[in-house]
């Protein structure tokens, strides 16, 4: 037991403290926030790396603690903190990032008028997701899950005076609510089952065999209940319409979403409750996990497919994550966990690099996103399109130098080697050629060929900017060290193994197939667009060469295959027909059979006023008209005189003395 | 000492009559900081042992002839109540400061309102309990009648007759029980067992005369047209704590004195509950009026409440109690926004004149705010809603599964209808022609002046609310501690739960 993981919690913490601090600063104050975002993101950054290494130093190394939320009974809701390997790699990757991000964030957002509160958003949204990260309870992990959705629903949000960014973080919001909902009642159901919601709790916890044993035959519907949760949030087929309209955000909040924290979340989840997934394998096979292949499978080749239509510099990035994220999912349905959390963290460098790169490149081209529009930027912004480069030839999976081929070849290998069926290995070849083909498009259409309309003015961003990029550019070279197979340290690490250097493992036939699928991508898209960018003028590109081959499904791809306009018919619609019905069974149903009782109640008082009037009243009146009469007449009698009144006695006495002498 | 809560409320109220209106609402405020002290200090001094029982703190024969008697007891669950009544009260009058007209008048009526409520949290006699619960309703009427806003004398006259039209149920089921068991005292009631053909009809009586009040579907139209017609004071009262009068009775009495017959027809409450809250938050979907759409929003609320009472198990009934306490706070927050912090402001409240103004560079603190409550209306972790949802949902996993299900959906579209009011009235497209744009700041209107910008009052009373929402939703246990022995202490609970 290592003394840091009593201080895990600082590790969230203090990105989130941070951001309070921030926040309660005035606007005025923007080198403060800065100061503190950084200094917070440094922090955790530094404590990530404290704590990575115990990890190190045993394999499987595995540290909790565990403390009562509240108790209820003999049962309590327990939440904790968790250490290994999993968590130690996922840490510094977040933290290594965000910092790269904050720091470019700081030239990037310098003109904004937001500044100060868009660095209290950045720090919370890093430490949810840090928090997401070290949870040791499903119930601690939705939690910081949940931060994390809010702190993206603010952040995309954050430059309000654009109604399409209110309108994007809304759907962002509600679309991954939807997903969490399946969670939350996975969560609830295997809170029932099991009893707890600690993943590892000294044998008991509920993904130990204890806890698992107890699931039974539920664990496949929790886990896929889990599992739609990450559908969610990491943008897959069919939640995934949230993630490139995510863009509308500043271009380092999509870098930070996009490639560190939000949509690793979903992946990242799957791998921390693996064990539910696998749970009674047959081959490493379960019915929740052919769902996560074949919910991937779908995922990486539509987006793929998406993105090449796309003209917007960051909305191809943002199809690429979702189609990497797919990759990933399907990575881990086959059993190559480990491989699908090496792609993720490998992705977090070289993706954070791409969006970073587009954001110097859009901040260069006076905040204009159409890639149709710049062209020959390589010449204006030589340290961005250096770095962009590899950041593109590592998202393609050129082999053998950039860390996405490593990590793309494993995953190839484990879906090779899956028993059910061939088709996800031939359908991820697709993928890998789609992807270099339309990241060759980009790069093409943003740096080669002529400089038309916004280019022209294009400048090389400040060193705040690039230095981060160069950081960047490294990990995703660099990360290549540990995830060869000669030497596969990341992977044996993640697994608890102990590692082999063996240069013999180092060529894989897979090495040449990938070779060959990337080289395919790049060569179809540079003889396909070598003519896009060179017509010269101060007019976008021409026609899309694509376009003018196959119009039709251009169109169909260039409109994201109309899902969005599917669901707006659909599920949009339905729920707005459901509210329009409700309101009006409220406005008149409801309350007109209110309104009704009240008429019945008025109708019930016209009545009885009725009979009060005519029938009881009149009857009193006549009553008391008679009675006037009646004494009006007898105070004939009262006339005062006494002899009158002995007179009317003495008839009495008369009257009554004839009565006795009648009766007697 | 926490009977003193009743007291020096109803001592203010008088007071609040004979003195100059230069006092009025610094009286007020001071009497009902002095309630939540009040409560405070129970809450602090109490020993938790001491609230698993509802133990007898004043007791004062009165007609005994009748079986009545001045009698007040504490619990958690009173507790808990008698602190929301609190927080509730010193914001309402926060947000009441810059009061123009008939000050003394309002502020009599609203501690009035505040008085009754604390009377029937602490009362044991039945009957006690029953004068204050109609006591609130009169005080209320006059608050919306008075002081209300749109179509307010129709407002105040439904929600008065939905009232009084279930106390005339709830009256018929205290006579009942006194009839029966021959005593009005609860604690004596919640020993008695009263025959089970009699519970199986008295039982839905007095819950429905009480669930009224809670807004339980269908009965709750009074509900969303009392909060509009109501001041802001008036919905924030009436949401917070006036509600939770409804739900409170029906657990404290109508459950607690007829558990079989509630065993019999808690299912069909759970049904009830969850056809409120997917059903109130379609209807607030559509609303175009922010305050409606708040009002829709307490009754899918409140649905969460009445749940958690018919899982018939401590962690669902604990839930519940917490969840009034939640939604207490949550709505008043919710309620200052769009009454005070906007209406007051800019005299609509109509979601599309209102996206039109870009509110959140006129009022970035309101902004805020209404961001806070309404993250924690959705049931974002960290504040009260979600700790609140989660041990209902965990207790009605147990009960009914497939409510949990159905909950989940409309948990969705709460946080659909809620964002959408979100970005409509502080973050809708701005450059419409009612937005002049002066010296960065945006002018509503020509009367916009220094004074329309929130105000420290308001700060003050939004920022304890915040406060409260945070506090029980990051360290539940709190209340959790003293509800769920006071829960685990009553005989409606299904065995095994």
């Amino acid at each position: 037991m290592s003394l840091i993981i009593h201080y895990l919690w600082l590790i969230p913490a203090v990105p989130l403290v941070a951001s309070l601090a921030i926040l309660s600063l005035a606007n005025a104050w923007r080198r403060s926030a800065a100061a503190l975002a950084v200094a917070g993101q440094t922090a955790a950054l530094a404590l990530s790396a404290v704590a990575f290494l115990p990890t190190l130093q045993t394999h499987g190394f595995r540290a909790v603690q565990n403390f009562t939320w509240f108790t209820f009974g003999d049962n309590a809701l327990r939440l904790g903190f968790v250490l290994d390997p999993l968590a130690a790699a996922m840490l510094l990757m977040i933290s290594l990032v965000g910092l790269c991000i904050f720091v470019f964030s700081i030239g990037y957002m310098a003109e904004d008028k937001n500044f100060v509160r868009f660095f209290a958003y950045l720090s919370f949204f890093s430490g949810a997701m840090l928090g997401v990260v070290v949870a040791n309870s499903l119930l601690l992990l939705f939690i910081f899950w949940e931060l994390v959705g809010l702190a993206s629903y603010l952040l995309i949000g954050l430059w309000i005076e654009r109604p399409s960014a209110a309108a994007a973080a809304k759907k962002a919001f509600i679309t991954t609510r939807i997903g969490d909902m399946g969670f939350f009642v996975g969560m609830l159901w295997l809170y029932n089952r099991s009893g707890t919601l600690l993943f590892y709790d000294d044998g008991k916890g509920c993904l130990e065999s204890a806890g698992l044993a107890m699931l039974g035959a539920s664990a496949t519907f929790i886990a896929l209940l889990i599992f739609f949760g990450a559908v969610g949030k990491s943008g897959q087929f069919p939640l995934h319409v949230w993630l490139p309209d995510a863009m509308e955000g500043p271009t380092p909040v999509s870098a930070l979403i996009h490639a560190a924290t939000m949509v690793a979340a979903g992946v990242f989840l799957v791998a921390r409750v693996y064990p539910l997934f696998s749970l009674g394998a047959i081959n490493g096979v379960t019915s929740s996990l052919t769902v996560v292949v074949w919910i991937g499978v779908t995922t990486a080749l539509m987006a793929a497919l998406i993105a090449i239509a796309q003209a917007d510099i960051k909305r191809i990035l943002a199809y690429s994550t979702v189609s990497q994220l797919g990759l990933m999912m399907v990575s881990l349905g086959v059993g190559g966990m480990a491989a699908g959390i090496m792609h993720l963290l490998a992705h977090g460098f070289f993706k954070a690099l791409l969006f970073l790169g587009s954001g110097s490149v859009i901040h260069g081209c006076h905040s204009e996103q159409d890639i149709r529009k710049m062209g020959g930027l390589r010449r204006f912004m030589p340290v961005t399109f250096v770095t962009y480069a590899i950041g593109m030839m590592a998202l393609s999976g050129v082999p053998f130098f950039f860390s996405g081929g490593w990590t793309k070849e494993e995953i190839l290998h484990a879906v090779g080697h899956w028993p059910p069926s061939r088709a996800p290995y031939y359908l991820m070849f697709a993928g890998v050629v789609l992807t270099a083909f339309y990241m060759t498009r980009q790069i093409i259409y943003v740096f080669f060929g002529n400089s038309r309309t916004a280019a022209k003015q294009a400048h090389e961003s400040p060193p705040v900017m690039t230095i981060p990029l160069i950081v960047l550019a490294l990990g995703a070279i660099l990360l290549s060290i540990v995830l060869t197979p000669a030497w596969p340290w990341l992977h044996d690490y993640l697994t608890g193994e102990s590692v082999h250097f063996e240069i013999g493992r180092l060529i894989q036939p897979m090495l040449f197939v990938s070779l060959a699928l990337v080289s395919a991508g790049i060569g179809i898209a540079v003889w396909m667009y070598r003519k896009a960018g060179v017509q010269d003028g101060d007019r976008p590109a021409d026609i899309d060469p694509l376009e003018h081959a196959q119009p039709a499904l251009f169109r169909f791809l260039a409109n994201k295959m109309w899902i969005d306009e599917l669901y707006a018919r659909t599920v949009i619609a339905f729920s707005w027909i459901a509210a329009l019905l409700s309101d009006w069974m409220d406005r008149y149903f409801w309350d007109g059979l209110v309104r009704g009782f009240g008429a019945i109640g008025q109708v019930f008082a016209m009545f009885t006023a009725g009979v009060d009037e005519r029938g009881i009243n009149t009857g009193v009146d006549e009553t008391t008209v008679g009675a006037r009469g009646l004494g009006r007449l007898m105070s004939a009698a009262h006339s005062g005189q006494i002899q009158i009144y002995l007179g009317i006695v003495a008839i009495g006495m008369l009257a009554l003395l004839l009565l006795y002498a009648w009766l007697a | 000492m926490i009977a003193w809560t009743i007291y020096i409320t109803f001592g203010g109220a008088l007071l609040l009559l004979f003195l100059p209106r230069v006092f009025a609402r610094w009286l007020a405020l001071l009497t009902t900081i002095a309630g939540l002290a009040l409560g405070l200090a129970a809450f602090i001094h109490t020993p938790v042992v001491d609230l698993a029982h509802f133990t007898t703190i004043v007791r004062v024969p009165w007609i005994s002839v009748l079986g009545m008697e001045y009698h007040l007891a504490l619990d958690g669950i009173s507790l808990t109540m008698v602190m929301v009544t609190g927080i509730s009260a010193v914001s309402t009058v926060l947000f009441s400061w810059d009061l123009e007209h008939r000050q003394n008048e309002f502020f009599f009526w609203l501690l009035l309102v505040v008085a009754g409520c604390y009377g029937v949290f602490l009362s044991v006699n039945l009957f006690l309990f029953f004068v204050f619960y109609e006591l609130v309703i009169v005080p209320k009427y006059f608050l919306i009648a008075i002081f209300g806003s749109t179509n307010k004398e129709y407002g105040a006259m439904k929600l008065t007759l939905y009232s009084f039209f279930g106390g005339m149920f709830v009256f018929i089921g205290i006579l009942v029980a006194y009839v029966t068991a021959g005593s009005l005292d609860l604690n004596q009631l919640a020993q008695f067992q009263f025959p089970p053909q009699l519970q199986w009809w008295a039982f839905p009586v007095m819950f429905l005369g009480f669930a009224v009040l809670a807004g339980i579907w269908p009965l709750h139209t009074w509900a969303p047209t009392g909060h509009v017609a109501a001041p802001t004071a008036g919905s924030m009262l009436l949401a917070g704590i006036v509600m939770k009068l409804g739900s409170y009775a029906a657990l404290r009495v109508a459950m607690n004195l007829f558990p079989q017959g509630f065993q019999l027809w808690s299912k069909w409450i759970a049904v009830l509950a969850v056809i409120g809250i997917v059903y109130a938050a379609a209807v607030a979907l559509r609303q175009s009026d922010l305050k409606f759409v708040i009002g829709y929003s307490s009754v899918s609320h409140m649905g969460f409440v009445l749940l958690g009472l018919a899982t018939a198990n401590v962690l669902g009934v604990s839930g519940a109690v917490l969840q009034m306490f939640s939604h207490g706070v949550i709505a008043a927050l919710l309620f200052a926004v769009a009454g005070r912090m906007i209406y007051r402001r800019t005299h609509t409240r109509d979601l599309d004149a209102l996206a039109g103004m870009n509110l959140s560079h006129a009022l970035p603190f309101a902004a805020f705010t209404f961001v806070i409550a309404s993250a924690a209306s959705i049931g974002i972790p960290g504040f009260s809603g979600f700790a609140a949802e989660i041990i209902i949902l965990i207790g009605a996993w147990k009960t009914y599964p497939v409510a949990v299900w159905i909950t989940g959906a409309g948990m969705v579209l709460v946080a659909a209808f809620t964002l959408r009011a979100l970005k409509q009235s502080f973050f809708g497209e701005a450059g419409s022609s009612v937005v002049r744009m002066q010296e960065g700041r945006v002018a509503l209107d020509p009367d916009w002046n220094e004074q329309q910008s929130i105000t420290a009052a308001e700060k003050i009373g939004a920022c304890l609310l915040m406060f409260a929402t945070l506090a029980v939703g990051v360290y539940p246990k709190l209340l959790l501690d003293r509800i769920m022995p006071a829960v685990e202490a009553m005989r409606f609970l299904k065995s095994g739960g």
